[in-house]
Formats: C-alpha cells, structure tokens, sequence
C-alpha cells in the first residue's frame, strides 16, 4: 500500500485537498446511516424509485444481443486510457485549443474553483448557469461562485430543487429521489416567489404541473445568462470533443445560448478516439435512466463561429485522481462513467439513501472512489465506506464498464487495517475477541463459564421498541454493533438443554 | 524539478505538476490493454430498408414524438399540416437554407443568424432537416448541415418539426457514428425532453421542444 503523508515530491500523486469539496461528510457511514434507516419516509422514496429504475434498466438492457461485448469493449477501452493518459490529456488539449477553447490545468478543488471564479469575474457576469455536473459540486463550485459574489443557478429540475430547499444531493442520477412531490410543491413555493417567479395558489403538486413551474422559472435565466457551467460525459482526445448526455433540455440550453462556456472535467474522462463514443453512447443511457437514448446528447468541438459559445474554456481536473490511478487494484473505480446503475441495485443503498455516505459520489461506486479521493488514515470518515457493503456483487453484474467494486471494497478495507495499524490503532476489538475465545476454548470448564456469562447479554437486549435484540455492545465490543444487531443470546446453552432433555 | 537563480524551488506549473503525477502513478511500465471490439458495428438491414422505417417509427413515438411518413412530392402539405395544427398558424422559424416549398404557406421567419434568443422565444415552432437516424434508439441528430442552421434554432421554440429521409435511417448507433463530423455542432435527440426527477414520473418537454414531430421521407 501506499500513503501520502506530509509534503509529497513534486510529481507524486496527491489526494483531494481537505476541507474543499464534498468528497467528505461529518460523520461515519454506520452512524449516518442509522439515522437515515429511522426515515420512513426517505426509505419508502428510495425503495420505490430503485425499484422503478432496475425494471426499466433491466428491459432495455435485455433488448441488446450485443450487451456483453459491449460492455468488454467499454471495460478495455476504460483501461487502455488511463493507460495512455498523458498522451490523450496532452492531444485532448492540443485540439481543444486549434479549435479555438482554452485549456485549463487544475491540481485541486481549490484551484479548479480559483480558475472558473477568475474567469467567470472576466466576463464581468455576476451570475452563471450550471448543467448538473458530479466534478464541480465534488470540488464545492457553487460556495466559491456565492463566495465571490457571482450566483450559479442549477438547471437541471432535481439539481434546482436540491439548491432551492437548501439540500444536498443523494443520488447521482436523481438528486432529489428523497423528495416527494408535496415536498417539493412546498420548496417551490417558499423559495420561487422570492426569485422573481410568480406561483398559482392552486399550484398542485402533480409532477407535470411542477414541472412545468420550473420551465417557467427557468427560461427568463436561460435567456439572460451571459455564462454557462457545466461538466463533460466524454472528451474525444483525437478531436477535441466535447459532450454532454442529458433529458431535459437545460443541457442544451446551457451548452447553446451563453457568450461563455465552462467545462470542469476529471482528467479520467477522456477517451482515445471519436469511434469510442459509439461504445459509451450504447452503454450509459441503457444503464443510467432505463432508456434506449437519453433525450438530448450535445458535443461541440471547441469554437464554431456563428452558432453557441464564443468563448469556451476546459478545465482539466485532478483533485486526487492521479492518486487513485497509482493503486493498481484501485485505479478501476476512475473508470466510472457516472450512471448510477450500482446505486440501483445495491441493498446497502436502497436502505440508507446517498447522504450517509458522505460524498457527492454514494452508494457502492462512492464507496470505492470517495476513499480513494480523500486518502484513509485510519480514523478519517471515509474509513468506514470500504465497509458499507455486503459484496453482493450486484455492482459488478451492472456495471456497464465492468468495474470490480466487490474486490476494490476488499483490497481497500485491507489496506484500512493496515493504515490503522500503522497509526497505532491496533489491536483491533476483533483482535481481542478472538484472543478471549482461544482461552475460553481450552477446556470445557472455561467453555461453560463463558456460555453462562454471555447470556448476561439477555440484560442488554431488554427493552427497546419491543424487540429483543442487542444494539450495542459495551467497549471493546461496540465497534461490532456499530454496524449489526446481535440477536438475543437463548435462555439455555445447546449443552444445557442437550442435558435436560437427556434426563427427561 | 528545477531550482531557481535564488535558490529557493521553482513552482511547477499545474499541468507539469498534473502530468508529472500521472507519469508517476503509472510507473515506469503502464499495462499495456487490448481494446477489444466484438459488438456490431451495422445492423442486418441496409440504411432505409422499410423494417428500419417501422423500428424508428416505432421507438419515436414510445418516447412521446409525433410520426407523420410522407412522400417527398408531400413533404410541403405534411408540413403545412402539422404547422397549422400544432402551431394554430403561428410564426415559425427556418434555418437560411431550408427549402423554401417544405414551409409554403407558413408565416416563416428565416434566420439570418442575428435573432436573439428572446426573438427565438417568441416563435411558435422550428422546422428543420437532419444529419441522420438511429432506428434502434429512435434517435434523429443535427449537424448544423445542409437545413439544419445553427443549434438554438431547434431549442428554443416550443414545436419542433424535423423532416428525415429514408436514406438517412441507420439501425445502429456505431452506423450513426462513422456517418457524422465530430468537429460540427452535434446534437442528438430521442424524444422530446423529459425530466424524471419527480418521484420518477416520466413528464415530457421541460426546456427544450415539447411537441417533436418527425416527418419521415419515403419513395
């Protein structure tokens, strides 16, 4: 394993830079996580809507004879560019650039932000319009944009009604699956009149009425917007190509009508050659929404004088990817192209929602890439991801690109104990429980004492809403209930009542 | 890394930096991968065949556009048909080059490539040609070619009436592919556009057209 600790030698791969971004939440998994299992409401949301999405994923996915060659084909295509990732960057940028963009080079979130900020004040706009990008609410675009005074609307209808009830994402593909619609009738009503949108009062909460609210909303900053946001599903390295996948039209919007383009992408998403996006273009619609075709796919190559943005920029985004592509084993998580199909199907997911991962990126690919992002230390909150799993291998079977999250989960909780050992946390609780039971079992005696004692266990699991099970355990043991009941322990050892019932 | 006159350490430049840690995380030998391309790159019918016309027909309208087939001699009506019925007779839009009979009739303003996005607002509906289709995905895409004009022209306005030859419908998306210039303005439209982000209610047309009509071409 390798850590990156202290000031790194220039050229060293470098992890997310603390304290920037949303690659970190406030606390473990199991503790967020256990809060959001006691949400009936958000449980019911995210059940219902995973549900929906596997079904349609799983029709059309069917409907392919081709489905697992190509899937082969976006797996060997994924490692053959990172592979040759400073040669495709530097061509990448080579093209961009004879097309009239302008490259940007980002080491972290905190440059990323300072390059869009100082370009964005050039312009001399005080707003920007934003497409649903996972690079720049990964590196807290918007609280830098606010910071200096400069209002970046989301426009995609999910994205809006996260930013407008003051919200965080928690799903890659459907931000808002935790809102229901009165939910959202009630942010739309509270925050809308104060931007200048006007609401019926009978304004129901039928999606298509809230949805057509939004168009309303949104159309005069569409119209008005002098600069755009945005990030990139590919970038074609032999061309200089850019695109955006996406269903409502605010895509195309953003990507059309401003003076001024921005692009904010993780160095991972280039791909070798135009060819290769017919390869991407069959995989991610089918696993991400359950459609043959997304709406709209927009690709534009730099300048095109006369018709969209005059001036386009790309920034290139490293943000502790380079570190994650010097784990051999790890580096397979910077093959993600964002669909969200391991989301769908997770059961980890489908219970706890995507805030309790902390991250941008949740559920079973979050839990591979976020760790990875940010570095573990040993005691670090991204510790517990590698563990949010029951490697069920459900990922793997969806993964429109092959990724191995299960053994990704594996290797990186190994290299977890490892970073705790070599930050003095160990022995672990595991640790002295097994050395208790290898004294225990060594002679029927002691065996029969610690049989007796465990049902002292019965005490802890009185109570509690009726159900008799143990919630937690008192130190050293506690790091084992943090995540797991333990059931209550019988009444009667098997070699007590192997005795009773022999003498009746 | 170089050290200045001074002696103290040259920063290095973000993508020397960026470029340098990538060098650095590959090592010295990266895995060399075999891209491998098994699936189908065409289809088993040719472009226009008549099954690829009933498969595109078929997968548009399951996304909610309208399907209108017409000979190239009735192109002007079908047109004019849809405009008056969709459009109530309302001004619409045509990209500089569009043949002038497709639209005979209508109140058309042609661009010149000065109309602000708020003039585009005002139109009632767009009337265009393609690049080409993708029966299996029920895809039309625009180049910006011959009838097609620039992209905001078939965003804005709320109608939009896009007119497909035979001869541009491939089966498959790899087809599409070799058959497009990535360096124009490409967009690829399946449908109109559609949100799922409520409770994952699938509502059409949300900012760009709501009403898709394809006009498809035959003999």
């Amino acid at each position: 394993m390798t850590t990156f600790l202290g000031i790194p030698s220039v050229g060293a791969p470098v992890r997310s830079s603390p304290g920037v971004g949303h690659l970190q939440g406030s606390e473990s998994f199991p503790t967020a996580a256990r809060r959001a299992l006691g949400d009936s409401q958000l449980r019911s949301n995210i059940g219902r809507a995973t549900t929906t999405i596997r079904g349609k994923r799983a029709r059309v996915v069917g409907e392919v004879p081709d489905w697992e060659e190509l899937r082969e084909a976006g797996r060997t295509l994924k490692a053959s560019t990172m592979a040759r990732l400073p040669e495709l960057l530097g061509q990448l940028e080579e093209q961009v650039t004879a097309a009239g963009g302008t490259v940007h080079w980002a080491r972290d979130a905190a440059e990323a932000n300072a390059i869009v900020t100082r370009l964005v004040q050039a312009t001399g706009a005080d707003e920007v319009v934003k497409v649903k990008s996972m690079a720049t609410q990964e590196i807290g675009l918007n609280e830098a944009l606010e910071a200096a005074g400069i209002s970046a609307w989301e426009t995609d209808l999910a994205e809006l009604i996260v930013q407008l009830g003051h919200d965080l994402p928690s799903h890659i593909l459907v931000p808002a699956i935790h809102r229901n619609r009165s939910e959202i009738r009630e942010i739309f009503r509270r925050e809308m009149p104060g931007l200048g949108t006007e609401l019926p009062p009978d304004l129901t909460d039928e999606p298509r009425e809230l949805a057509m609210t939004a168009r309303r909303h949104l159309r005069r900053t569409f119209l008005r917007a002098q600069v755009a946001i945005s990030g990139a599903n590919f970038a074609v390295a032999e061309t200089g190509t850019l695109s955006v996948v996406e269903s409502e039209g605010n895509g195309r919007m953003c990507l059309t009508l401003p003076r001024t383009l921005i692009t904010v992408m993780g160095i991972e998403k280039v791909v070798p050659t135009w060819q290769d996006l017919e390869v991407f273009l069959q995989l991610l619609p089918r696993s991400s929404t359950g459609e043959r075709m997304n709406p709209y796919t927009s690709m534009w190559t730099g300048v095109t004088p006369g018709d969209g943005p005059q001036e386009v920029h790309l920034v290139l985004l490293d943000n502790g990817r380079t570190a994650v592509l010097a784990d051999e084993v790890g580096r397979e998580a910077l093959h993600c192209i964002r669909c969200s199909a391991c989301l769908n199907v997770c059961p980890v997911y489908e219970r706890t929602g995507g805030h309790a991962y902390g991250s941008v990126y949740p559920g079973p690919i979050g839990a591979v890439l976020s760790p990875q992002l940010t570095g573990m230390t040993g005691d670090a909150v991204n510790d517990s991801l590698p563990y949010a799993s029951s490697l069920c291998g459900a990922c793997y079977d969806v993964c429109p690109v092959k990724i191995d999250i299960p053994s990704i989960l594996v290797e990186l909780r190994a290299q977890h104990v490892e970073a705790a050992a070599a930050s003095g946390r160990l022995p672990t609780p595991e640790a002295a429980l097994m050395k208790a039971a290898a004294v225990s079992m060594t002679s029927p005696f002691r065996w029969r004492l610690a049989q007796r004692a465990s049902r002292l266990g019965r005490l802890l699991a009185r109570g509690r809403d009726g159900q008799r099970r143990i919630r937690s355990l008192p130190p050293p043991l506690s790091g084992w209930t943090g995540t797991r009941d333990l059931p209550e322990p019988p009444a009667e050892t098997f070699r007590e009542s192997w005795a009773r019932e022999g003498r009746s | 890394m170089s050290a200045a006159a001074d002696g103290t350490a040259a920063v290095p430049d973000a993508r020397s930096e960026v470029m340098a840690r990538i060098r650095s995380a590959l090592g010295e030998h990266p895995p060399v991968v075999e891209v491998t391309r098994g699936y189908r790159t065409s289809g088993e019918h040719r472009p226009g065949a008549a099954e690829l016309l009933d498969l595109l027909q078929d997968r548009l309208v399951d996304y909610k556009a309208g399907v209108t087939r017409s000979t190239a001699d009735q192109v002007p009506a079908t047109v004019g048909g849809l405009l008056e019925r969709l459009a109530g007779g309302g001004r619409v839009v045509v990209p500089p080059d569009l043949p002038g009979d497709w639209t005979a009739g209508a109140d058309v303003l042609r661009d010149d490539g000065a109309l602000t996005s708020a003039e585009l607002d005002r139109v009632a509906g767009v009337v265009t040609a393609c690049a080409v289709a993708v029966a299996e995905t029920g895809t039309i895409v625009l180049d910006a070619g011959s009838g097609q004009g620039r992209r905001a022209l078939s965003l804005v306005p709320d109608l939009h009436v896009c007119v497909v030859r035979a001869d541009q419908v491939v089966q498959t998306v790899p087809e599409a592919v070799a058959r497009l210039e990535p360096r124009r303005p490409l967009t690829w439209i399946s449908g109109p556009s559609a949100t799922s982000d409520i409770e994952l209610n699938r509502v059409e047309g949300v900012h760009g057209p709501r009403t898709l009509e394809v006009v498809l071409v035959t003999g």
